[in-house]
Parts: C-alpha cells; sequence; structure tokens
C-alpha cells in the first residue's frame, strides 16, 4: 500500500462517528408533494418554464439555467404543479419554489432507466459537456458549483489532473462512502467521461484510510480504468476541501484568490462523477442524489436515495423518526452543515446528509475570553489567525481585515471546533467575509 | 423549536480549565522535589500563595469589577504555584500575600482579568517583591531532604549558585576558584534539585518532565522553550570559549538559576506570549539573550524573570510582524 498522504498546514480531528457506513443505500418511495426550490445552484437560479396546472413526466425540464452560471432544474417526480409560490428553503429564507403534486413516476422518454451499466463512451468532448449542461449538474460535494461550467476550460489554460474527492471528512455523513462501495463502476466510467471532456489523463480519487473497503473495491476495479488511481490519505478534518484535497494529492498549492485550475488541477465530488455517468450514458437529469440521515439518537442512521424536493421529514420518518430530544437538525454534516429552521424543507441537489442533534448537543456552550493560546492559528488549514480576523470583524476594520487575507477562509470551522475558550469565532470570519466581499465588490 | 446556529455544531474536548489543570499536573514533579528539599516550609508558601491569588481574584471580580466570578477556571492556581515557585521557601507570609495581590491585582485584573495581561502576572508579582523586599527575597534557605530528618528548613541561608559566581566573578576570581567553593553545588545537585533556590527551580528533571507532560497535552509547543535554552547555551558558550576563566561553561547556565523554570513555565504563558510560531522563535532567541546578558554583565545574579518580562513587552509588536505562513502565498508559478 501506498504511503498516506495528507495537506500539511493545520486541521483538526472531530469525532468521525459515521453510524450509517455500513447500512446500504435504500431507495426512498416519492413525496406526495415535491418542493422544487429554484436557486439550487450557485450562481443565478434558472428561469421557470412551467406554470400552475402543467402536467410534468420525470426528468422533464421545467427551470431554464440561463445565466453563464446557472444550471437546469428537472421534475424529480411526475405530476402536476400545484404553485410557484416562495417557501422556506434549507437557507432559512424564503425563495421561489416549484411545487409538484405527485401523481406518479412516468419518465421522460428520452431517459434510459434501465439498471444495465453503459461501458463504451461514445459521445465526443463538446457533447459531453452540452449533455451534462443540459442535465443539470451541479457538484454534489455541497458547493453545487455548474459541472459544465468547471469543464469549459478557458483558452491559455490546460488541466493536468482531474482530482476525485471522496475524502468525505465530514463527521457523520457516509453517502459518498456508500457511493463508492455501490456504484463504483459508474462512477469510473463517469469519471472517464469527466476526463475525455477534460483532456486529461490522470485521474486521482482521494480517500481518506477510515474508507479501506471503499480504497479496496475502487482500487481492484481501476486495474480496468486506465489513469485512475486511488490515492488513500491520513483521516484529518478539512482534507475535503478543494485546495487542501489538491495539497494532499499532488502537492500543489492553489495560489490565493485563485483557482485550482491555476496549478493544473480539476476537482470533482464522486457523487458528481456518478451524477456525470448518469446524465452522460444515460441521458437521466439530476433528479435524486444519495443522502445520509444520521444522528446519535436517531434510532436508524441510514443512506436514502431520494428524489430532490423530498421533504426532509420524509427522510427522518424513514429513519424511524425524529428523535424525542432532538434540539437541532442539520443540512449536511456537523462541521460546515446549516441548521434549519424547520424539516419540512425539501432535499436540493447539494444536501449530502440530515444531521439529528440531541437538545445537549445543540446548544454551544458560553464563551470565555480569549487566553490567547494560538490554536485556531496551528488548526487552520490555509494559514489565517482566526482569533485576530474575528476581532478585525467584531471591531469593523474591514481593511485590516482584508489585508489579514480574511477572503481567504475557507470557513471549514476548524478554529472554532479547536477554541478552549468556546468563542464563535467562524461566525465573526463570515461576518467578516460578507464586509470585506462588499468593500471589494464596491471598490470595481 | 429548532436551535439554529453558525456552523460548526461539534466542538472539540478543550477548555481552558482543562489547559489551567494540565498546567498544575504538570507542576506536580516539581512541587514535591520542593517538598522533599524544604518540607513544611514548601507547604507553607504554595498555600499562602495560592489561597491568597484565589482570595485577591475572588475579593476583586466580586467588589471592584462585580462581574461574573470565574476563580474556578484555574488560572488563578497556575499563578499562585508559578509565583511560590518563584520565591524562597523561608520567606514570611505576610510578604506573599503582598506578592499575591501585585500578581492579581495589579499584573492581572486591573488589565482585564485572564487573558488580557500583556505581562506575565506572576513574574511581575516576583520582581515587585525583588525590589520591595531584597533581603527576605535573596536569603535563600539551605536544602535539607525530608529523609534526612528535615519538615522545617533551618534558619541557615546560603547564596545560590548563580550568586556565588556573580560575586566571584566581580572580586575577580577565576572560574575554577568560583567552582571549588564549598558552597557551590555538585553538577549531579543541581540536576535533582538539592541547592539553594527558590521553590520551583530546585530541580531541572522535575521541571523537564513537566515540560514533557505539556508539550504531550499540546498546550505548550516545544520550540519556544527549546529556543530559549538554545539561545542562553550558544552564547553563553561563544563568552566560555573566548575566555574559560571568566565566563563559567554554558551547561551550567542551563541548570541553575530559574532558567527551566522560566523558559517551560512563564515564557509559555500563552496570554503574554507571541500568537506565531516564527514569532515564538524570535522572543524565545531575545529571552534567551536578554538572561545572559543579565546574568554576565548586568547587577542582578539572575536575569530570566526581567528578561521574560521584557521580550513581554514586544509580544505585540512581533505579533504584527510575524505572520504564519499563509496557504498559497509562497507558491510560484
Amino acid at each position: 500500500m501506498k504511503s498516506l498522504m495528507t495537506f500539511t498546514m493545520g486541521g483538526v480531528h472531530p469525532e468521525e462517528n459515521k453510524f450509517s457506513e455500513h447500512a446500504a443505500i435504500v431507495t426512498l418511495p416519492l413525496p406526495k408533494q415535491a418542493i422544487i426550490p429554484l436557486g439550487q445552484n450557485l450562481g443565478a437560479p434558472p428561469k421557470p418554464l412551467v406554470k400552475k396546472g402543467d402536467e410534468v413526466k420525470t426528468g422533464q425540464l421545467i427551470a431554464k439555467g440561463e445565466a453563464f452560471i446557472s444550471a437546469n432544474l428537472h421534475s424529480p417526480v411526475a405530476g402536476k404543479v400545484a404553485r410557484l409560490d416562495e417557501s422556506v428553503d434549507s437557507s432559512g429564507y424564503r425563495r421561489m419554489a416549484i411545487h409538484i403534486d405527485v401523481t406518479g413516476d412516468e419518465w421522460d422518454e428520452n431517459i434510459d432507466t434501465s439498471p444495465d451499466v453503459v461501458r463504451e463512451i461514445t459521445l465526443g468532448k463538446q457533447e459531453i459537456i452540452q449533455r451534462i449542461k443540459d442535465c443539470g449538474i451541479v457538484g454534489l460535494g455541497g458547493a453545487t458549483f455548474p459541472t459544465h461550467v468547471k469543464l469549459m476550460i478557458p483558452d491559455g489554460k490546460k488541466a493536468e489532473f482531474l482530482i476525485i474527492n471522496g475524502v468525505e471528512c465530514e463527521p457523520y455523513l457516509t453517502s459518498d462512502h456508500r457511493l463508492m462501495l455501490e456504484k463504483g463502476e459508474e462512477m469510473l466510467i463517469g469519471i472517464k467521461i469527466l476526463m475525455k471532456a477534460l483532456e486529461v489523463d490522470t485521474a486521482i480519487i482521494g480517500i481518506e484510510n477510515n474508507k479501506p473497503d471503499a480504497i479496496k473495491h475502487l482500487n481492484e476495479l481501476c486495474i480496468r480504468y486506465q489513469g485512475i488511481r486511488v490515492q488513500p490519505l491520513k483521516v484529518k478534518y478539512p482534507q475535503g476541501g478543494e485546495k487542501q484535497l489538491i495539497k494532499a494529492t499532488v502537492n500543489r498549492e492553489v495560489p490565493s484568490g485563485k483557482l485550482p485550475l491555476e496549478v493544473g488541477c480539476v476537482v470533482s465530488n464522486v457523487g458528481t462523477a456518478f451524477a456525470v455517468y448518469e446524465a452522460v450514458q444515460k441521458n437521466k437529469p439530476l433528479v435524486e442524489r444519495v443522502v445520509t440521515v444520521t444522528g446519535k439518537s436517531v434510532r436508524k442512521p441510514s443512506n436514502f436515495l431520494v428524489r430532490i424536493g423530498t421533504p426532509v421529514a420524509e427522510l427522518i420518518q424513514a429513519a424511524e423518526g425524529l428523535p424525542e430530544n432532538t434540539g437541532k437538525v442539520i443540512n449536511g454534516g456537523p462541521m460546515m452543515g446549516k441548521a434549519l429552521t424547520t424539516i419540512d424543507v425539501p432535499v436540493t441537489k447539494g444536501s449530502s446528509g440530515i444531521l439529528v442533534m440531541n437538545k445537549e448537543e445543540s446548544n454551544r456552550q458560553r464563551p470565555n475570553p480569549c487566553v490567547r493560546c494560538s490554536k485556531c492559528t496551528e488548526v487552520c488549514p490555509m494559514g489565517l489567525e482566526p482569533y485576530l480576523l474575528a476581532k478585525l470583524a467584531k471591531l469593523a476594520l474591514y481593511e485590516k481585515a482584508e489585508k489579514e487575507m480574511v477572503m481567504d477562509c475557507i470557513e471549514c470551522g476548524s478554529c472554532q471546533f479547536t477554541c478552549p475558550s468556546q468563542l464563535p469565532l467562524l461566525d465573526f470570519l463570515r461576518l467578516g467575509k460578507q464586509r470585506v466581499g462588499h468593500l471589494i465588490r464596491t471598490r470595481k | 423549536m429548532f436551535t439554529i446556529s453558525g456552523s460548526p455544531h461539534v466542538h472539540g474536548d478543550e477548555n481552558v480549565k482543562k489547559i489551567m489543570y494540565t498546567v498544575v499536573y504538570a507542576m506536580i514533579p516539581a512541587m514535591l522535589v520542593s517538598v522533599y528539599f524544604f518540607g513544611l516550609d514548601a507547604i507553607r508558601v504554595l498555600l499562602v500563595s495560592v489561597l491568597s491569588c484565589l482570595f485577591f481574584e475572588w475579593a476583586i471580580q466580586k467588589y471592584i469589577i462585580k462581574g461574573p466570578l470565574t476563580i474556578n477556571d484555574g488560572s488563578a492556581v497556575v499563578a499562585g504555584i508559578l509565583l511560590a515557585f518563584n520565591i524562597p521557601a523561608n520567606i514570611p507570609w505576610w510578604i506573599i500575600v503582598i506578592g499575591a495581590l501585585v500578581t492579581i491585582g495589579v499584573a492581572k485584573m486591573s488589565f482585564g482579568g485572564l487573558g488580557k495581561n500583556p505581562f506575565n502576572p506572576a513574574l511581575v508579582g516576583r520582581v515587585f517583591m525583588l525590589i520591595s523586599f531584597p533581603v527576605q527575597m535573596t536569603s535563600w534557605p539551605i536544602p535539607k531532604p525530608i529523609l534526612e530528618g528535615g519538615f522545617i528548613t533551618d534558619a541557615v541561608t546560603g547564596p545560590t549558585a548563580l550568586g556565588l559566581l556573580k560575586e566571584g566573578v566581580g572580586a575577580g576570581k577565576t572560574i575554577d576558584q568560583i567552582m571549588s567553593d564549598p558552597e557551590m553545588p555538585a553538577y549531579i545537585d543541581r540536576l535533582t534539585g538539592n541547592m539553594t533556590g527558590s521553590l520551583g527551580e530546585m530541580s531541572a528533571i522535575a521541571l523537564i518532565l513537566g515540560g514533557i507532560y505539556m508539550v504531550w497535552r499540546k498546550v505548550i509547543n516545544w520550540q519556544l522553550p527549546v529556543s530559549i535554552i538554545l539561545t542562553v547555551f550558544v552564547f553563553a558558550g561563544i563568552f566560555h570559549l573566548i575566555d574559560p576563566q571568566h565566563y563559567i561553561d554554558p551547561m551550567f547556565h542551563l541548570f541553575t538559576g530559574g532558567l527551566m523554570l522560566g523558559a517551560i513555565y512563564m515564557a509559555t504563558d500563552m496570554v503574554s506570549s507571541p500568537m506565531n510560531m516564527s514569532g515564538k522563535v524570535l522572543y524565545g532567541v531575545g529571552i534567551g539573550l536578554l538572561t545572559i546578558i543579565i546574568r554576565l554583565w548586568g547587577a542582578y545574579p539572575e536575569g530570566i524573570s526581567f528578561a521574560i518580562l521584557i521580550m513581554n513587552a514586544f509580544v505585540p509588536l512581533i505579533n504584527n510582524s510575524f505572520k504564519p505562513k499563509r496557504f498559497g502565498l509562497l507558491t510560484k508559478k
């Protein structure tokens, strides 16, 4: 076995708590009503193409992404459009969403819904990118950046490596892990497709060493897929961060404020690779994804294959119900996930897990004064000084915060996780980033 | 209703109280050594110091600041033990109480309490006592191990090794003459602590043991104490090589006086030391240089307390100019 690699700067080791890692993916039944928020991707939300009363089929285009950074949206169910209305989504804000009353699951006739694995890649580079765009594929690791935009390499730039993120460094979450085990072959074909679109010869799948079964399984499959290799990584959070993963796998540092392409890398998540396979080989748009439902009190931690638009409440129900002492429900993992205001919000393209926390775990402890222990600085994977940036943000010294590189913060939360004084460092860093971002935009 | 808060939603198990008590545990070997050599007197000094530090912190928080009471966070206990470590075993109790008032009242609470003090509180207290009560602060009892029947120290006092050295060099003696003085402790005594000195600076071995524990528990970085010790060794070594009869060998400097205590427990104080690694190393080098400068040419035989306090004053400057290595800033291409 190859020696384990990792990123060099900072990092923490939260408790892994991967309760659902042995739970095979279960397909969840369709909801009665699907709620499909328009803004599910990074960038501009797509424009709706349907109106109240329209009949739609599963996989039918219902909103079109027109801006450069935007993504198409497809109906995840067959049914009748009940209304276009604002409703609370996982961000906690009211946003425009399409509500569809589900009548059945009749798929659009151009979509191949058979379980057969299609291995031969027939489409060319441009057709692949177009197909990925048509199918509304976005990064499924959580950032939801439209994948087709990532594949359009600007003139003068060249990708050398495709790095596939199978790290899943967030505690509790296991959706990527299960997908690697159960859809490994499809994923590798997806990676091959991405390699063809990017014209790269090498793809590296980074997987943390706490998933030896996935490493072994993919290693065996890789023999038949030239150019793809698995790189086992030492367990350390936030290794799934794009810049950290590049450092860990190919030992290159993305310059401050630049994209991975600057060092010849394109990073994509394992879930995205699987979605790309389905889009290109099966013409199947992104209408479902794997979501982990887990937590210390959850009776049956599970991994579900669910349609986009299914209310979170139904997922929790399928994991044998909301525990009585629930204090917090998080969309995503415990380090970077967002606390939900209500469990009636739907699953979106970016939902990788639903984490249910007990009352005792839900509240922060009372913060104490900073004792200047410098642990936040030691664990920062970007080499920043969180204690200083938090203080600058608190004092509204945004110009100084910009000089201290607050915009490089990846919001991984390592500083706050480690702070012995329980200070809400990341809250203030986010505030600083937001204000400095505004400052930079108004300057132009 | 669910709780809504920003990520991260989990916290590592670290807290201030744990850190403070880790420091307390790390000082247990040195405390035991001091009790072994000074018997009940050591216990008396430790108790008076810790209790008065706790009392002043409590009283100031309750009656002057009128804020929340935080005496159980352990920081006053640490300050109390460190203060006791820095004074002779036979000092009158009321001087300790005054020292504790300066430590907690002046050096810590007047700046706003835990985390706000620019100078190491125990050292401020110690230096205050040294200047105000020079006689009591420099009358060192001769250690008398418990096993040899000594529960209370004798009234007999003697000079410290560094004191002997300073006095000898001042009188124009050569190093050989100074070292042949019967009061000069042998090497093995300097390691185990069987020599005159402040309560906590006795045994280098016990102090290093505690230091290793703190490094293991990630309460201190090894780089800072090592940079101080190395600087002292190199700087004193250079002079020793130039004139071995006028400047003593560097190993002597390492295991006498408060060097180990200062380097491992006082300079590493989180609140008053720099935040970033390069800054910490610079700070350590500065302390090492100043210590030797004071020891070789200053008026006092020992200089580490002053060295640390002087370097404390540079910490804001160091923090401003020595930044951590940023990700993606040094990459070429």
